[in-house]
């Protein structure tokens, strides 16, 4: 018996791939992982790829023309427009800052008035989840027929009591709370049902230790339960924030192209939204598009880094 | 075992989505036998897509129609011509709004071998304005279909219980507004549009009435001019004296046509093209009561713009042109122009005006208003720029700040520098 060739050295039992099933076979982790990274490769990766590209150039009237590349100029324009993309910037935070603020407070007070069981719990469960399921564009719909200025149902309703009709959504200075409103209107729910989640899985123990320490409802709510449910408020703050901040639907539905005729409630968002389909600057929608980008990152990472210290 | 396992997942998972896009698909675009056609809502979509069946029993092919709001319609095309798709076939689109721009990204096809070759059809018999209008680089890259003048919307019944007579001039407009809505509570003198882009194709024709235009005969901004500043004033004070309570400045023409035929109005300047809102009793509560007039003369006489709001274009990216071609040669057809004004789409053939049937079914009074209109009309309602969006947005700032009372002959000359600097960029 003789050995007459040699295995090669250094490579262990896997035999040489003699059909595509042995090789698929070999290559099974990658295979399985392929959908998935060309999922996020094609529709991550490569637009904003892509975007990052157009915000160098002065892509404008169509991306199918030629354009030059034209390196930062775009984010200097933007970065230096304090017509637009600055109160853009300032309406965007107090759009999110505001409604987030209210939700979280609402929903919080809401969700203990929800915490302990009684009857018709299930009803008003399901009639606090209605807005949550609506479109936000049929949302938004609704809302401006009902703050029309003449024939709304909102002015209505003050002149019942007296009061002078508003101009809500058609005032310079109310459209921009008034859409806040109505965002606070559609997300509330979703903020009670995350917190209304995290108050039923807390143990009661500390709780019935505060009371029998003599803590009375408030003081056992902001030292006891309010401390052990900031993973669960952190989670909500970061879930509405990223939604705030994007928020589009209602804006358009409300208030049209460019936010109005004075842009009262033109955010980050329906800027490049003006900025592409309107005016057809491409360049500088991705521009101002890769900023907002840069600044949702930067907000994430600090709250996350909030949420680890929350996490002992 | 495991082998084959593996490999039968593989084949699911890459068959499923093709499975799934097959499926979905549905032709290949190239010279097929459906035709798909985008259209806007407006009055003359309504005619043709009941007319659609006759066309394609006389022609074999099948249309498949997708129908769109104008502002989705414009986001639409700007989406899918970009990309070059090849998913629309004839689309319908604004000559003065897009045209320029389309036409210069050569998303539309060179229609001109199309509409010279057919005598029968006859390409001789549209109007001069909308041909120039759907004409780029001497290439004909449109059909006009619908044609539209400014006229003067009113109320029979307001005038006459306060006794005064249509006015002729503007001054008599501001009176009678005045009037009016001193000794009515809660019903306007005067309502148009307000919303700062919509605004401006509506208050181009006080613009003119007045001796302005946004452009001077050297292409450069005349916004700022005293004639100008005079027109943003007077459009602007207007509503803000004498128009609604609590006006918006947000309204395009469906919430201005709203407050006018929910009767809170006296006087609307609008549109012909949109008449039959007015007169409609199903949308309008004072239907039998609208009268129209000629815009009222400014300082520069009556001078309403008469253009082409919309035409059918062909997608040069389309496969089956030779077919949407077929549908444009009988949409725009003498018999079909003739069907859908008479149904209130005021046309842009000049046989169909000629044609005693072509203003049959029109109220006389905007027969007569109309008729003025085409021969002492402006050929613009815009700049005519090619990025008109933008153009729009900042001709049309001065209006509002007018409206809500501002010092508009400041807007008009802060507009006036960043009009001048938008020209200068507008390649």
């Amino acid at each position: 018996m003789s050995v007459s060739v040699k295995a090669p050295a250094g490579r262990r039992a896997a035999p040489a791939p003699r059909s595509f099933s042995d090789w698929a076979n070999q290559h099974r982790k990658w295979l399985f992982a392929a959908p998935a990274m060309i999922f996020v490769g094609v529709l991550i990766i490569f637009p904003l790829a892509w975007t990052v590209y157009l915000s160098l150039t002065n892509s404008h009237g169509s991306v199918r023309a030629p354009s030059d590349f034209i390196g930062l100029k775009n984010y200097i324009t933007v970065l230096s427009d304090t017509d637009r993309f600055w109160p853009a910037v300032g309406r965007t935070a107090y759009f999110t800052f505001t409604a987030l603020a209210v939700e979280m407070v609402l929903g919080m007070v809401i969700a203990l008035l929800l915490w302990r069981p009684f009857r018709g719990e299930k009803w008003v469960r399901v009639a606090i989840l209605m807005p949550l399921v609506a479109t936000p564009v049929a949302v938004g719909m609704m809302w401006r027929l009902i703050f029309d200025p003449n024939i709304g149902f909102a002015n209505q309703m003050l002149g019942w009591v007296g009061i002078p009709p508003q101009p809500w959504l058609s005032g310079q200075h109310t459209a921009l709370p008034t859409t806040i409103f109505m965002d606070i209107w559609q997300w509330t729910p979703m903020v009670v049902l995350i917190l209304l989640a995290g108050l039923t899985s807390l143990s009661d123990e500390p709780d019935e230790a505060a009371r029998v320490d003599g803590a009375n409802a408030r003081q056992r709510f902001f030292y006891v339960t309010l401390p052990l449910m900031m993973p669960t408020v952190i989670v909500a703050i970061l879930l509405r924030s990223i939604d705030a901040l994007k928020t589009f639907d209602i804006l358009y539905a409300t208030k049209g192209k460019g936010g109005g005729s004075f842009h009262e409630v033109e955010t980050l968002n329906v800027y490049a939204y003006g900025l592409s389909f309107d005016y057809n600057e491409y360049g500088i929608a991705s521009a101002v598009l890769i900023i907002f980008f840069l600044i949702i990152i930067a907000f994430m990472w600090i709250l996350t880094r909030r949420r680890k210290g929350a996490n002992p | 075992m495991k082998r084959r396992s593996v490999l039968q997942l593989l084949a699911v998972a890459v068959v499923v989505p093709f499975g799934v896009a097959a499926c979905g698909g549905g032709g290949d675009g190239k010279a097929s036998t459906t035709v798909r056609v985008t259209l806007a809502n407006h009055v003359w979509t309504d005619g043709i897509k009941a007319a659609i069946p006759e066309f394609e029993k006389s022609s074999g092919l099948k249309v498949e129609l997708t129908q769109l709001g104008e502002d989705q319609l414009s986001d639409q095309y700007n989406v899918k011509l970009n990309a070059g798709s090849d998913e629309i076939d004839v689309m319908m689109y604004r000559p003065l709004q897009e045209g320029k721009q389309f036409a210069k990204n050569t998303y539309l096809a060179d229609l001109t071998q199309h509409v010279t070759s057919d005598a029968s059809w006859d390409w001789k018999d549209f109007q001069p304005g909308p041909v120039t209008a759907s004409t780029f680089d001497g290439k004909v890259v449109g059909v006009p279909i619908i044609t539209e003048r400014e006229v003067l919307y009113y109320r029979k019944d307001l005038l006459d219980a306060a006794g005064v007579s249509v006015p002729k001039t503007m001054e008599e407009l501001e009176a009678a507004a005045k009037k009016i809505s001193g000794a009515n509570k809660g019903i306007a003198g005067f309502v148009a549009r307000t919303n700062k882009s919509a605004a401006v194709t509506q208050f181009s024709s006080f613009l003119y009435s007045f001796g302005g235009d946004f452009m001077d005969d050297a292409g450069k901004s005349a916004i700022s001019t005293p004639e100008a500043k005079a027109a943003y004033a007077f459009y602007g004070g207007l509503i803000n004296k004498y128009g609604p309570a609590n006006v918006s400045t947000d309204m395009s023409w469906p919430e201005a046509m709203a407050i006018f035929t929910q009767g809170n109005a006296a006087f609307y300047t609008e549109a012909d093209s949109l008449y039959k809102n007015a007169t409609d009793p199903a949308k309008s509560k004072v239907a039998d009561k609208v009268g129209f007039a000629a815009l009222p003369a400014g300082p520069a006489g009556a001078k309403p713009y008469n253009i082409p709001s919309w035409g059918l274009a062909i997608n040069s990216a389309s496969g089956n042109q030779e077919n949407a071609w077929k549908f444009i040669q009988w949409a725009t057809s003498k018999e079909r122009t003739l069907a859908a004004q008479k149904a209130g789409v005021p046309g842009p053939r000049s046989s169909v005006w000629a044609d005693a049937d072509g203003t049959s079914t029109y109220p006389k009074d905007l027969a007569a208003a109309i008729a003025f209109s085409a021969e002492h009309g402006v050929g613009h309602d815009r700049p005519l720029v090619i990025a008109v969006g933008k153009a729009r947005e900042i001709v049309g700032a001065p209006i509002v700040t007018a409206i809500s009372g501002g010092d508009s002959a400041a807007a008009a000359a802060t507009a006036n520098d960043a009009f001048a600097k938008f020209l200068a960029s507008d390649t």
